[in-house]
């Protein structure tokens, strides 16, 4: 963790919800290092083809814009008002009732008033009223109407980079305001100038040019997947082969690349390999269509169909029948709510229909594309898997809703069915904090940098803070999700907030727990860890 | 300042009603003129924004799901919070225009040394809205009977039963009392809390000021400066039949009501107020979460340059031959 973070104690007393004096019109951000990130790399941005590549940095006084950027920004607005009846609606309604201002986590961690959903939104909405409303060419500042200036610009830098397009602020909106939808818009605003974030240009550009995230080239991931199944072999007993880019599979599976990147999500990848495995699964991995998660959402819907587009095109060349997607929260706000807009009709699919026990997923009839969890809660609902959930005993488990399966799909049941049957020892977090209620991890939109970390500490106070609460109470010791991102990022803030909880995804449970044919009797689970009873064998 | 800006405006809008109706008796403007403007201006405006709302796409159907989806048989889907099909739309919609279900939601953040952070239910600022905006609808459909001859039923038992407390001659309503008290507690919240002062503008104590004084000089007009009901149906009437008339023994108070009356229909299509008809093009409300079972199509969905599996296979085919994974070209 970077040096200069406070201490968490110290940091809790900075927390302050009161607003100053002076008007937000008139106040504008100081960047301090910890609160923002870093500008997006000419060679990322230059992969997709991106507005005004340079070197700049955020504390330049001149971010080096094109001349005519308030016209750029000015018609910018103007094409999008037209295309996203979103952005009209919400610019247009709110009342400033408040209900969302305690709803933000980077709000509830910062005290910075324009972390309120309704202040974030106003940034562009005071721009959008002068130009674009009636009452704002007339009233002017009495409507609240603001010119675009510079420091307003790169207050919209600031603000919008410190979204994590979570949508709890809309699910408290009477009017459904989603300030995910301002902040996307915002976003695509900014990089029309080319004012962007590298930790999103650079998986943008890898996955365009590579074929995920990471830059991972193909022969590598292919190595990686062998050094898992050494792994796997070493636990288990049972030598695994991972098919990879096999034409005629049945299914596609494709998982964030966060899963065969790093730990805590090796250990879900594991998983995943181990239940194809035992199932006999006709599937295939692609090196081509590499990545399940999409940072192109967090730029501009240009770059999330450019890339969302590989996963349909791979599924096309392969022949397969139907898509299985791996756990990752923002990759499946695409597949739900983008892919078959932007990128279908998948007509070349069939429905997804589980090979093991027949069940048609109706509800994937057009998208041709099944979650892992609908998938692995089908088998164990039709015993199809054998499970032994004592080997999960040495842990004590919570669940955290990712913010997009929650509100922007609303898969709730099925990981908490597939817990149940994995683990004896599930406990939920208070009610306020998870379901649809749940609060981000606090790193979530692209936002999940090192350069970032004190506002992803502050942020994501709120969904460590229900931890603690489990953890104190009942001493749970971790916390599953179904993102990558979360496994990515919880585990600092587990480590800054809660240091005795680690995280890991459902599959990796569901591997613990599954009894494998033909395997050797379990000494320890996926981490290495001593199985309860086998300690000091 | 904001709120006193706007409680500057609203006095000065009685005092050009007292000044225009009263001291220059300019009735006529007043009593069919400016009404005639306002209720065009209202309708027109109305229209027009809720039209150009609706010249705008929806390229994605992007609902907030406040629930479980659609999935297995054996999980219980929340087909209100969570809707796949339009009757479910329906429903989460009624919830929200009638009940503000969103609104019930809501919760209040304290946080503590530690830091420690709790969540209470908060339902003040639903009861709030809820009474102001149940009253409002009353009122506003009680004075149904001065635009209607004869009365009809409905109309008439909406009035018996709002002043069905038979408190004081004449008998006071209860949506009076209630949206006196809401309109109190929506004002003082906003400038109390100081988050909500923080972010409110001149145009949210606008309508605020605007609502009291159209409600107090209501008040007024029944029970401390009388003036002739008689005389005023026939003036309104008169407007509704498209024979406007000006009856002489109406008071100026009930011009300043009016007056007040017109500027809030005439402002309505020009501010936020107009959220009672856009929270019906609310597309994270008004859409079902049936992305995955039906396709939704983009009108503007245009083509963009993509890097190919051809282009990609090109580039790494030496690499996949040598780790032994598949290629289209050897």
């Amino acid at each position: 963790m970077p040096k200069r973070l406070p201490k968490p104690e110290q940091l809790g007393e900075t927390i302050d919800h009161t607003p100053p004096r002076k008007s937000w019109m008139q106040t504008f951000p100081e960047f301090r290092p910890g609160m923002y990130s870093y500008p997006g790399q000419p060679k990322n941005v230059n992969a997709i083809d991106g507005a005004n590549p340079r070197q700049w940095a955020v504390r330049d006084d001149d971010w080096q814009l094109p001349e005519n950027w308030q016209e750029i920004i000015y018609e910018g607005l103007k094409d999008r008002l037209k295309k996203y009846r979103t952005l009209k609606v919400f610019l247009d309604i709110c009342v400033r009732c408040g209900a969302c201002a305690d709803k933000c986590h980077y709000f509830i961690g910062s005290g910075d008033p324009k972390n309120m959903p309704v202040l974030r939104a106003e940034l562009l909405r005071s721009v959008y009223r002068k130009d674009f409303t009636t009452a704002g060419k007339i009233l002017r500042s009495l409507s609240g109407s603001r010119t675009l200036t510079y420091d307003v610009l790169k207050e919209w830098f600031y603000y919008f980079y410190q979204c994590s397009e979570c949508r709890r602020c809309s699910l408290y909106c009477p009017y459904g305001i989603d300030t995910a939808e301002i902040t996307m818009m915002g976003r695509e605003l900014l990089n029309d100038l080319g004012i962007n974030t590298d930790w999103i240009m650079a998986p943008v550009a890898n996955c365009y040019n590579v074929g995920n995230h990471i830059g991972i080239p193909p022969h590598t991931f292919k190595e990686i997947v062998d050094f898992m199944c050494d792994d796997i072999e070493e636990v288990t007993g049972i030598k695994i082969e991972a098919p990879i880019n096999k034409k005629g599979a049945e299914i596609l599976v494709v998982a964030p690349s966060g899963d065969y990147f790093a730990d805590p999500g090796t250990y879900t990848f594991m998983g995943y390999l181990m239940l194809f495995h035992e199932l006999g699964l006709d599937y295939t991995w692609s090196t081509y269509a590499a990545e399940g998660g999409n940072f192109g959402l967090f730029l501009s819907q240009e770059a999330m169909k450019k890339l969302n587009a590989k996963i349909y095109a791979e599924a096309k060349r392969l022949g397969v029948k139907w898509i299985l997607g791996c756990e990752c929260g923002h990759m499946w706000r695409v597949i739900n709510q983008y892919m078959d807009t932007m990128n279908g009709p998948a007509d070349f699919l069939e429905v997804p229909r589980n090979p093991l026990t027949g069940t048609v997923f109706n509800n994937a009839k057009s998208t041709k594309m099944t979650h892992i969890t609908e998938f692995t809660s089908d088998l164990i609902r039709n015993n199809v898997i054998n499970l032994d959930p004592s080997r999960n005993d040495h842990i004590n488990m919570t669940y955290h809703d990712s913010c997009n399966p929650a509100r922007a799909m609303g898969i709730l049941e099925e990981p908490r069915y597939i817990l149940k049957n994995v683990c004896n020892n599930f406990y939920e977090m208070p009610e306020q904090t998870i379901r649809e209620r749940t609060f981000c991890c606090g790193s979530g939109s692209g936002l999940n940098n090192d350069e970032f970390m004190e506002m992803r500490m502050r942020g994501g106070l709120p969904r460590a803070n229900a931890v603690k609460y489990v953890h104190d109470t009942y001493g749970v010791n971790m916390l599953s999700c179904i993102c990558a991102i979360d496994r990515a990022a919880l585990p600092t803030l587990m480590e800054y907030w809660v240091p005795e909880v680690d995280v890991c995804g459902i599959h990796e449970l569901v591997a613990n727990a599954l009894v494998m044919r033909g395997e050797k009797e379990r000494e320890t689970d996926l981490r290495g860890e001593p199985l309860p009873g086998k300690e000091g064998e | 300042m904001h709120a006193l800006y706007s409680l500057i405006i609203v006095i000065a809008l009685v005092i050009l009603a007292l000044l225009g109706a009263g001291a220059a008796g300019w009735h006529t403007l007043f009593g069919v003129i400016i009404p005639y403007i306002a209720f065009i201006v209202f309708v027109i405006g109305f229209l027009y924004r809720v039209v150009d709302w609706g010249k705008s796409a929806v390229p994605f159907r992007i609902p907030t799901t406040g629930g479980q989806h659609q999935s297995h048989t054996w999980i219980k889907q929340n087909k209100l919070d969570n809707p796949s099909t339009t009757a479910g739309v329906v429903g989460r919609m009624i919830l929200e225009v009638f009940l503000f279900r969103s609104l019930f939601r809501n919760s209040r953040m304290q946080i503590s040394s530690g830091p420690k952070l709790s969540y209470g239910s908060w339902k003040w600022l639903w009861l709030g809205a809820i009474a102001f905006h149940y009253s409002f609808f009353i009122i506003f459909f009680r004075h149904m009977r001065f635009f209607t001859e004869p009365v009809p039923f409905l109309f008439e038992w909406l009035d018996k039963l709002d002043g069905i407390l038979q408190i004081g001659v004449p008998t006071l309503y209860i949506s009076e009392i209630v949206i006196l008290a809401s309109l109190v507690y929506l004002f003082f919240r906003r400038v109390v809390v100081p988050q909500l002062r923080y972010i409110s503008l001149a145009s949210d104590y606008f309508p605020l000021f605007l609502l009291f004084g159209i409600v107090i000089s209501g008040v007024f007009m029944r029970f401390f400066i009388r003036t002739d009901i008689i005389d005023i149906k026939e003036l309104t009437m008169g407007l509704v039949t498209l024979h406007p008339q000006v009856p002489s023994g109406i008071g100026v108070i009930f011009y300043i009501h009016l007056f007040l009356v017109c500027i809030l229909f005439a402002y309505i299509p020009w501010s936020k107020l107009m959220h009672m008809g856009g929270i019906f093009l609310s597309p994270t409300r008004n859409l079902a979460n049936n992305n995955r079972m039906q396709r939704h199509v983009n009108p503007w969905n245009y083509p963009v340059k993509l890097h190919t599996y051809e282009e990609w296979e090109d580039e790494y085919r030496d690499k996949l031959k040598e780790a032994g994974i598949p290629v289209e070209k050897e």
